[in-house]
Protein backbone atom coordinates (compact mmCIF):
# COMPACT_ATOMS: atom_id res chain seq x y z
CA UNK A 1 0.00 0.00 0.00
CA UNK A 2 1.09 3.56 -0.76
CA UNK A 3 2.45 5.24 2.35
CA UNK A 4 3.02 8.90 3.17
CA UNK A 5 5.26 9.71 6.07
CA UNK A 6 3.59 11.11 9.19
CA UNK A 7 4.03 14.85 9.58
CA UNK A 8 5.49 16.53 12.66
CA UNK A 9 3.97 20.01 12.38
CA UNK A 10 1.02 20.70 10.17
CA UNK A 11 -2.58 19.93 9.33
CA UNK A 12 -4.32 16.78 8.19
CA UNK A 13 -7.67 17.17 6.52
CA UNK A 14 -9.35 13.84 7.14
CA UNK A 15 -12.68 12.27 6.21
CA UNK A 16 -12.98 14.16 2.95
CA UNK A 17 -15.67 12.53 0.85
CA UNK A 18 -13.95 10.31 -1.76
CA UNK A 19 -13.52 12.22 -4.99
CA UNK A 20 -13.75 15.66 -3.38
CA UNK A 21 -10.08 15.92 -2.34
CA UNK A 22 -8.91 17.62 -5.52
CA UNK A 23 -11.64 20.26 -5.28
CA UNK A 24 -10.78 20.94 -1.62
CA UNK A 25 -7.10 21.21 -2.63
CA UNK A 26 -7.96 23.72 -5.36
CA UNK A 27 -10.54 25.74 -3.44
CA UNK A 28 -8.17 26.22 -0.50
CA UNK A 29 -5.37 27.18 -2.90
CA UNK A 30 -3.01 24.67 -1.29
CA UNK A 31 -0.83 24.46 -4.38
CA UNK A 32 -0.09 28.18 -4.20
CA UNK A 33 1.20 28.47 -0.65
CA UNK A 34 4.68 26.94 -1.13
CA UNK A 35 3.89 24.18 1.35
CA UNK A 36 4.61 20.48 1.11
CA UNK A 37 1.22 18.93 0.54
CA UNK A 38 0.11 15.34 -0.06
CA UNK A 39 -3.31 14.63 -1.55
CA UNK A 40 -4.39 11.05 -0.98
CA UNK A 41 -7.39 9.74 -2.82
CA UNK A 42 -9.59 6.71 -2.25
CA UNK A 43 -7.91 5.78 1.01
CA UNK A 44 -9.67 2.81 2.70
CA UNK A 45 -11.74 4.04 5.65
CA UNK A 46 -13.75 2.19 8.29
CA UNK A 47 -16.13 5.16 8.58
CA UNK A 48 -16.59 6.10 4.93
CA UNK A 49 -15.36 2.95 3.16
CA UNK A 50 -13.28 5.24 0.93
CA UNK A 51 -12.12 8.76 1.70
CA UNK A 52 -9.71 11.43 0.52
CA UNK A 53 -7.11 13.02 2.79
CA UNK A 54 -4.81 16.01 2.56
CA UNK A 55 -1.62 16.31 4.59
CA UNK A 56 -0.05 19.73 4.85
CA UNK A 57 3.30 20.57 6.43
CA UNK A 58 3.20 23.92 8.20
CA UNK A 59 0.07 25.59 9.52
CA UNK A 60 -1.50 27.82 6.88
CA UNK A 61 -4.66 29.84 7.60
CA UNK A 62 -7.47 27.65 6.33
CA UNK A 63 -10.87 29.07 5.45
CA UNK A 64 -12.96 26.79 7.68
CA UNK A 65 -16.19 28.39 6.40
CA UNK A 66 -15.29 27.38 2.86
CA UNK A 67 -14.23 23.95 4.08
CA UNK A 68 -17.54 23.47 5.90
CA UNK A 69 -19.43 24.41 2.76
CA UNK A 70 -17.43 22.01 0.61
CA UNK A 71 -17.90 19.08 2.95
CA UNK A 72 -19.20 19.58 6.50
CA UNK A 73 -17.99 16.08 7.44
CA UNK A 74 -14.30 16.94 7.08
CA UNK A 75 -12.10 16.70 10.18
CA UNK A 76 -9.27 19.20 10.55
CA UNK A 77 -6.45 17.71 12.64
CA UNK A 78 -3.80 20.14 13.86
CA UNK A 79 -0.55 18.21 14.34
CA UNK A 80 2.16 19.25 16.77
CA UNK A 81 5.24 17.16 17.59
CA UNK A 82 3.89 14.33 15.46
CA UNK A 83 0.66 14.04 17.48
CA UNK A 84 -2.86 15.41 17.04
CA UNK A 85 -3.02 18.55 19.20
CA UNK A 86 -6.53 19.66 18.21
CA UNK A 87 -9.42 18.40 16.10
CA UNK A 88 -11.93 20.72 14.48
CA UNK A 89 -15.12 19.78 12.63
CA UNK A 90 -16.03 22.86 10.60
CA UNK A 91 -19.61 21.70 9.95
CA UNK A 92 -22.01 23.81 7.89
CA UNK A 93 -21.43 27.50 8.60
CA UNK A 94 -24.41 29.50 9.93
CA UNK A 95 -23.46 32.53 7.83
CA UNK A 96 -21.52 32.72 4.61
CA UNK A 97 -20.35 35.94 2.98
CA UNK A 98 -18.66 36.23 -0.38
CA UNK A 99 -18.41 32.52 -1.18
CA UNK A 100 -21.79 31.87 -2.78
CA UNK A 101 -23.39 33.84 -5.58
CA UNK A 102 -27.14 34.23 -5.59
CA UNK A 103 -28.69 32.30 -8.46
CA UNK A 104 -31.82 34.43 -8.59
CA UNK A 105 -31.55 36.48 -11.80
CA UNK A 106 -33.84 39.10 -10.21
CA UNK A 107 -31.54 39.58 -7.20
CA UNK A 108 -29.81 42.96 -7.01
CA UNK A 109 -26.47 41.17 -6.60
CA UNK A 110 -26.84 39.76 -10.13
CA UNK A 111 -26.22 43.23 -11.58
CA UNK A 112 -24.38 45.06 -8.80
CA UNK A 113 -21.30 42.84 -8.85
CA UNK A 114 -19.46 44.74 -6.09
CA UNK A 115 -21.89 43.47 -3.48
CA UNK A 116 -21.23 40.14 -1.78
CA UNK A 117 -24.50 38.68 -0.55
CA UNK A 118 -24.54 37.13 2.87
CA UNK A 119 -26.27 33.79 3.15
CA UNK A 120 -27.89 32.39 6.29
CA UNK A 121 -28.32 28.67 6.85
CA UNK A 122 -32.05 27.88 6.90
CA UNK A 123 -32.15 24.11 6.36
CA UNK A 124 -29.02 22.20 7.41
CA UNK A 125 -30.37 18.82 6.20
CA UNK A 126 -30.77 20.16 2.67
CA UNK A 127 -27.68 22.43 2.90
CA UNK A 128 -30.01 25.30 2.06
CA UNK A 129 -29.06 28.95 2.54
CA UNK A 130 -31.10 32.16 2.18
CA UNK A 131 -29.79 35.24 0.38
CA UNK A 132 -29.78 38.31 2.62
CA UNK A 133 -30.81 40.55 -0.27
CA UNK A 134 -33.57 38.76 -2.15
CA UNK A 135 -34.47 35.92 0.22
CA UNK A 136 -33.82 33.30 -2.48
CA UNK A 137 -32.95 29.88 -1.14
CA UNK A 138 -29.80 28.30 -2.52
CA UNK A 139 -28.60 24.75 -2.05
CA UNK A 140 -24.85 24.37 -1.87
CA UNK B 1 -45.13 59.93 20.11
CA UNK B 2 -42.33 57.66 21.32
CA UNK B 3 -42.66 55.25 18.43
CA UNK B 4 -42.62 58.11 15.92
CA UNK B 5 -39.39 59.41 17.43
CA UNK B 6 -37.96 55.90 17.15
CA UNK B 7 -38.46 56.09 13.39
CA UNK B 8 -36.35 59.19 12.97
CA UNK B 9 -33.44 58.58 10.63
CA UNK B 10 -34.42 55.00 9.91
CA UNK B 11 -34.83 53.35 6.52
CA UNK B 12 -37.86 51.26 5.68
CA UNK B 13 -36.90 48.27 3.54
CA UNK B 14 -39.29 45.51 4.62
CA UNK B 15 -42.79 45.70 6.05
CA UNK B 16 -41.51 43.78 9.07
CA UNK B 17 -38.86 46.43 9.85
CA UNK B 18 -41.53 48.24 11.87
CA UNK B 19 -43.06 46.90 15.05
CA UNK B 20 -46.81 46.89 15.60
CA UNK B 21 -46.55 49.87 17.95
CA UNK B 22 -44.72 51.79 15.26
CA UNK B 23 -47.44 50.87 12.77
CA UNK B 24 -50.07 52.07 15.18
CA UNK B 25 -48.23 55.28 15.84
CA UNK B 26 -48.01 55.98 12.09
CA UNK B 27 -51.71 55.17 11.64
CA UNK B 28 -52.65 57.52 14.46
CA UNK B 29 -50.53 60.27 12.89
CA UNK B 30 -52.02 59.58 9.43
CA UNK B 31 -55.48 59.85 10.96
CA UNK B 32 -54.57 63.14 12.56
CA UNK B 33 -53.15 64.46 9.26
CA UNK B 34 -56.26 63.30 7.37
CA UNK B 35 -58.53 65.12 9.83
CA UNK B 36 -56.67 68.41 9.56
CA UNK B 37 -54.22 68.56 6.62
CA UNK B 38 -53.52 72.33 6.95
CA UNK B 39 -52.08 71.73 10.43
CA UNK B 40 -49.22 69.79 8.79
CA UNK B 41 -48.76 71.95 5.69
CA UNK B 42 -45.44 73.37 6.91
CA UNK B 43 -44.09 70.33 8.75
CA UNK B 44 -41.38 69.54 6.18
CA UNK B 45 -40.48 73.05 5.08
CA UNK B 46 -36.82 73.11 4.05
CA UNK B 47 -36.65 69.36 3.54
CA UNK B 48 -36.11 67.60 0.21
CA UNK B 49 -37.35 64.18 -0.83
CA UNK B 50 -35.73 62.44 -3.83
CA UNK B 51 -37.73 59.86 -5.74
CA UNK B 52 -35.56 57.42 -7.69
CA UNK B 53 -37.74 55.17 -9.78
CA UNK B 54 -35.88 52.67 -11.92
CA UNK B 55 -39.09 51.18 -13.25
CA UNK B 56 -42.34 52.88 -14.13
CA UNK B 57 -44.82 53.61 -11.35
CA UNK B 58 -46.59 56.89 -11.78
CA UNK B 59 -49.01 56.15 -8.98
CA UNK B 60 -46.63 55.38 -6.13
CA UNK B 61 -44.29 58.19 -7.18
CA UNK B 62 -47.17 60.68 -7.30
CA UNK B 63 -48.39 59.51 -3.90
CA UNK B 64 -44.97 60.12 -2.33
CA UNK B 65 -44.50 63.43 -4.12
CA UNK B 66 -47.98 64.62 -3.16
CA UNK B 67 -47.30 63.56 0.43
CA UNK B 68 -44.08 65.57 0.58
CA UNK B 69 -45.60 68.61 -1.12
CA UNK B 70 -48.57 68.57 1.27
CA UNK B 71 -46.09 68.59 4.15
CA UNK B 72 -44.50 71.73 2.74
CA UNK B 73 -41.33 69.97 1.56
CA UNK B 74 -39.82 69.80 -1.89
CA UNK B 75 -39.24 66.96 -4.29
CA UNK B 76 -36.39 65.92 -6.59
CA UNK B 77 -37.34 63.35 -9.17
CA UNK B 78 -35.55 61.35 -11.85
CA UNK B 79 -37.97 61.79 -14.71
CA UNK B 80 -36.79 58.89 -16.83
CA UNK B 81 -34.22 56.39 -15.57
CA UNK B 82 -33.36 55.54 -19.18
CA UNK B 83 -31.76 58.94 -19.64
CA UNK B 84 -30.13 59.12 -16.23
CA UNK B 85 -26.74 58.02 -15.02
CA UNK B 86 -28.00 54.43 -14.87
CA UNK B 87 -27.92 54.35 -18.64
CA UNK B 88 -24.26 55.40 -18.39
CA UNK B 89 -23.50 52.41 -16.20
CA UNK B 90 -23.39 54.03 -12.77
CA UNK B 91 -23.84 51.57 -9.92
CA UNK B 92 -26.83 51.83 -7.61
CA UNK B 93 -24.52 52.40 -4.65
CA UNK B 94 -22.92 55.40 -6.36
CA UNK B 95 -26.27 56.85 -7.50
CA UNK B 96 -27.62 56.58 -3.99
CA UNK B 97 -24.60 58.21 -2.36
CA UNK B 98 -24.72 61.04 -4.89
CA UNK B 99 -28.43 61.71 -4.44
CA UNK B 100 -28.06 61.45 -0.66
CA UNK B 101 -25.89 64.56 -0.91
CA UNK B 102 -28.84 66.49 -2.34
CA UNK B 103 -31.80 65.13 -0.39
CA UNK B 104 -32.89 64.42 3.17
CA UNK B 105 -34.77 61.26 2.25
CA UNK B 106 -34.71 58.88 -0.73
CA UNK B 107 -37.65 56.91 -2.06
CA UNK B 108 -36.48 54.06 -4.27
CA UNK B 109 -38.25 51.77 -6.67
CA UNK B 110 -36.08 49.24 -8.45
CA UNK B 111 -36.79 46.12 -10.52
CA UNK B 112 -34.24 44.00 -8.64
CA UNK B 113 -35.00 42.20 -5.40
CA UNK B 114 -32.98 43.47 -2.46
CA UNK B 115 -32.20 46.82 -4.15
CA UNK B 116 -33.62 48.86 -1.27
CA UNK B 117 -31.55 46.95 1.24
CA UNK B 118 -28.43 47.65 -0.76
CA UNK B 119 -29.40 51.34 -1.05
CA UNK B 120 -30.09 51.61 2.68
CA UNK B 121 -26.68 50.08 3.37
CA UNK B 122 -24.86 52.71 1.32
CA UNK B 123 -27.06 55.73 1.98
CA UNK B 124 -26.27 58.23 4.74
CA UNK B 125 -29.91 59.39 4.62
CA UNK B 126 -32.98 57.19 5.16
CA UNK B 127 -34.24 55.14 2.22
CA UNK B 128 -37.87 54.14 1.81
CA UNK B 129 -38.49 51.10 -0.35
CA UNK B 130 -41.19 51.86 -2.89
CA UNK B 131 -40.97 48.37 -4.37
CA UNK B 132 -38.00 46.10 -5.12
CA UNK B 133 -38.77 43.56 -7.82
CA UNK B 134 -41.25 40.95 -6.71
CA UNK B 135 -40.12 41.22 -3.10
CA UNK B 136 -41.43 44.01 -0.89
CA UNK B 137 -43.50 47.17 -1.06
CA UNK B 138 -43.81 48.21 2.58
CA UNK B 139 -45.59 51.54 2.09
CA UNK B 140 -48.28 49.75 0.12
CA UNK B 141 -48.62 47.51 3.18
CA UNK B 142 -48.93 50.58 5.40
CA UNK B 143 -51.59 51.86 3.00
CA UNK B 144 -53.44 48.56 3.00
CA UNK B 145 -53.34 48.09 6.77
CA UNK B 146 -54.34 51.68 7.37
CA UNK B 147 -57.27 51.28 4.97
CA UNK B 148 -58.42 48.11 6.71
CA UNK B 149 -58.05 49.78 10.11
CA UNK B 150 -60.01 52.80 8.88
CA UNK B 151 -62.94 50.83 7.48
CA UNK B 152 -63.02 47.80 9.78
CA UNK B 153 -61.89 49.54 12.96
CA UNK B 154 -59.34 46.84 13.75
CA UNK B 155 -56.46 44.82 12.35
CA UNK B 156 -57.01 41.66 14.38
CA UNK B 157 -59.57 38.86 14.08
CA UNK B 158 -60.06 39.30 10.37
CA UNK B 159 -60.57 36.90 7.49
CA UNK B 160 -58.65 38.27 4.53
CA UNK B 161 -59.08 36.88 1.02
CA UNK B 162 -56.32 37.77 -1.43
CA UNK B 163 -56.96 37.17 -5.10
CA UNK B 164 -54.92 37.22 -8.31
CA UNK B 165 -51.17 37.14 -8.79
CA UNK B 166 -49.90 35.86 -5.46
CA UNK B 167 -46.60 34.64 -6.86
CA UNK B 168 -45.07 37.79 -8.32
CA UNK B 169 -47.24 40.42 -6.65
CA UNK B 170 -45.00 42.13 -4.14
CA UNK B 171 -47.90 44.04 -2.60
CA UNK B 172 -49.39 40.69 -1.65
CA UNK B 173 -46.17 39.41 -0.10
CA UNK B 174 -45.78 42.54 1.98
CA UNK B 175 -49.46 42.48 2.97
CA UNK B 176 -49.33 38.86 4.13
CA UNK B 177 -46.17 39.54 6.13
CA UNK B 178 -47.69 42.68 7.60
CA UNK B 179 -50.97 41.06 8.62
CA UNK B 180 -49.57 37.83 9.97
CA UNK B 181 -48.33 39.64 13.06
CA UNK B 182 -51.86 40.45 14.24
CA UNK B 183 -53.78 37.86 16.26
CA UNK B 184 -56.80 36.10 14.81
CA UNK B 185 -55.87 36.59 11.14
CA UNK B 186 -57.01 33.97 8.63
CA UNK B 187 -56.13 33.96 4.92
CA UNK B 188 -57.88 32.70 1.83
CA UNK B 189 -55.36 32.74 -1.01
CA UNK B 190 -57.14 32.66 -4.35
CA UNK B 191 -55.03 32.17 -7.46
CA UNK B 192 -54.45 29.93 -10.43
CA UNK B 193 -51.96 27.13 -9.81
CA UNK B 194 -49.21 29.02 -11.68
CA UNK B 195 -49.51 32.11 -9.48
CA UNK B 196 -49.69 30.60 -5.98
CA UNK B 197 -47.59 32.22 -3.24
CA UNK B 198 -43.89 31.32 -3.25
CA UNK B 199 -42.97 28.34 -1.12
CA UNK B 200 -40.71 30.23 1.34
CA UNK B 201 -43.55 32.64 2.13
CA UNK B 202 -45.98 29.76 2.59
CA UNK B 203 -43.46 28.17 4.98
CA UNK B 204 -43.13 31.45 6.92
CA UNK B 205 -46.89 31.70 7.39
CA UNK B 206 -47.17 28.04 8.31
CA UNK B 207 -44.38 28.42 10.88
CA UNK B 208 -46.43 31.16 12.52
CA UNK B 209 -49.47 28.87 12.60
CA UNK B 210 -51.57 31.23 10.45
CA UNK B 211 -54.72 29.48 9.17
CA UNK B 212 -54.38 29.58 5.42
CA UNK B 213 -56.49 28.08 2.66
CA UNK B 214 -55.31 28.11 -0.95
CA UNK B 215 -58.06 27.85 -3.54
CA UNK B 216 -58.44 28.28 -7.30
CA UNK B 217 -61.80 30.09 -7.15
CA UNK B 218 -63.05 33.03 -5.12
CA UNK B 219 -66.69 32.03 -4.64
CA UNK B 220 -66.20 29.90 -1.53
CA UNK B 221 -64.11 32.55 0.24
CA UNK B 222 -66.32 35.61 -0.31
CA UNK B 223 -69.12 34.89 2.19
CA UNK B 224 -66.52 34.63 4.96
CA UNK B 225 -64.18 37.46 3.95
CA UNK B 226 -63.98 40.69 5.93
CA UNK B 227 -61.51 41.96 3.37
CA UNK B 228 -61.18 41.02 -0.30
CA UNK B 229 -57.84 42.16 -1.70
CA UNK B 230 -57.77 42.07 -5.49
CA UNK B 231 -54.52 42.29 -7.47
CA UNK B 232 -53.51 42.79 -11.04
CA UNK B 233 -51.78 40.08 -12.99
CA UNK B 234 -48.78 42.10 -14.12
CA UNK B 235 -47.48 41.70 -17.62
CA UNK B 236 -43.93 42.67 -16.66
CA UNK B 237 -43.69 39.71 -14.29
CA UNK B 238 -44.02 37.19 -17.11
CA UNK B 239 -41.33 36.02 -19.47
CA UNK B 240 -43.93 34.74 -21.89
CA UNK B 241 -46.81 36.81 -23.25
CA UNK B 242 -48.97 33.75 -23.92
CA UNK B 243 -48.95 32.87 -20.22
CA UNK B 244 -49.87 36.44 -19.36
CA UNK B 245 -52.80 36.55 -21.75
CA UNK B 246 -54.05 33.16 -20.59
CA UNK B 247 -54.01 34.09 -16.89
CA UNK B 248 -54.91 37.77 -16.99
CA UNK B 249 -58.67 37.36 -17.07
CA UNK B 250 -58.78 34.37 -14.77
CA UNK B 251 -60.21 36.19 -11.76
CA UNK B 252 -62.52 39.09 -12.29
CA UNK B 253 -64.67 40.60 -9.57
CA UNK B 254 -68.11 41.14 -11.10
CA UNK B 255 -71.22 42.57 -9.40
CA UNK B 256 -72.55 38.99 -9.21
CA UNK B 257 -69.50 37.76 -7.35
CA UNK B 258 -69.50 40.87 -5.16
CA UNK B 259 -72.99 39.83 -4.12
CA UNK B 260 -71.39 36.87 -2.33
CA UNK B 261 -69.14 39.09 -0.19
CA UNK B 262 -70.10 39.72 3.45
CA UNK B 263 -72.40 42.71 3.95
CA UNK B 264 -69.69 44.55 5.85
CA UNK B 265 -66.78 43.24 3.79
CA UNK B 266 -64.53 45.65 1.92
CA UNK B 267 -62.75 45.40 -1.43
CA UNK B 268 -59.20 46.70 -1.70
CA UNK B 269 -56.92 46.97 -4.72
CA UNK B 270 -53.42 48.50 -4.92
CA UNK B 271 -54.29 50.01 -8.34
CA UNK B 272 -53.91 50.38 -11.24
CA UNK B 273 -56.78 48.10 -12.16
CA UNK B 274 -56.84 46.45 -15.56
CA UNK B 275 -59.74 44.03 -15.93
CA UNK B 276 -59.83 42.31 -12.54
CA UNK B 277 -62.60 44.49 -11.08
CA UNK B 278 -65.60 45.33 -13.27
CA UNK B 279 -66.42 49.03 -13.38
CA UNK B 280 -69.94 48.21 -12.22
CA UNK B 281 -68.44 47.25 -8.85
CA UNK B 282 -67.13 50.79 -8.23
CA UNK B 283 -70.48 52.17 -7.09
CA UNK B 284 -70.79 49.62 -4.27
CA UNK B 285 -69.90 51.22 -0.91
CA UNK B 286 -67.78 48.18 -0.11
CA UNK B 287 -65.42 49.07 -2.98
CA UNK B 288 -62.97 51.31 -1.16
CA UNK B 289 -59.94 51.20 -3.49
CA UNK B 290 -60.01 54.87 -4.43
CA UNK B 291 -60.30 55.90 -0.77
CA UNK B 292 -57.40 53.47 -0.21
CA UNK B 293 -55.23 55.51 -2.62
CA UNK B 294 -55.98 58.71 -0.70
CA UNK B 295 -55.36 57.06 2.66
CA UNK B 296 -52.05 55.87 1.23
CA UNK B 297 -50.98 59.45 0.73
CA UNK B 298 -51.81 60.29 4.36
CA UNK B 299 -49.89 57.32 5.71
CA UNK B 300 -46.91 58.25 3.51
CA UNK B 301 -47.11 61.77 4.92
CA UNK B 302 -46.99 60.27 8.40
CA UNK B 303 -44.00 58.08 7.48
CA UNK B 304 -42.05 60.93 5.86
CA UNK B 305 -42.69 63.19 8.85
CA UNK B 306 -41.67 60.49 11.32
CA UNK B 307 -38.52 59.46 9.44
CA UNK B 308 -37.45 63.09 9.06
CA UNK B 309 -38.21 63.68 12.72
CA UNK B 310 -40.30 66.80 12.11
CA UNK B 311 -43.39 65.77 14.11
Amino acid sequence: MLRVDPIQEGIVLDHIRAGLGMRVFQELGLGEKGLTVALLMNVPSTKLSRKDMIKITGVPDLDLTKLGLLDPGITVNYIQGGAVARKVKPGLPERVAGLIRCRNPRCITSTEGYVAPEFTLVNPAAKEYRCSFCGERVRV
Amino acid sequence: MGAERALQGRSLVNASDLGLEEYESLFALAESIGRDPPAYAEACRGKILATLFYEPSTRTRLSFEAAMLRLGGQVLSVADPGTSSVAKGESLADSIRTVAGYADLIVLRHPKEGAAQLAAHYSPVPVINAGDGAREHPTQTLTDLYTIRTFKGRLRDLTVAVCGDLRYGRTVHSLLRGLRRYPGIRFFLISPEELRIPEPLRDELAADGIPLTEMPEMEAALPQADVLYMTRVQKERFFNEEDYLRLRDFYILTPERLGLLKEDGIVLHPLPRVTEIAYAVDADPRAVYFQQARLGMYVRMALIAAVLGVI
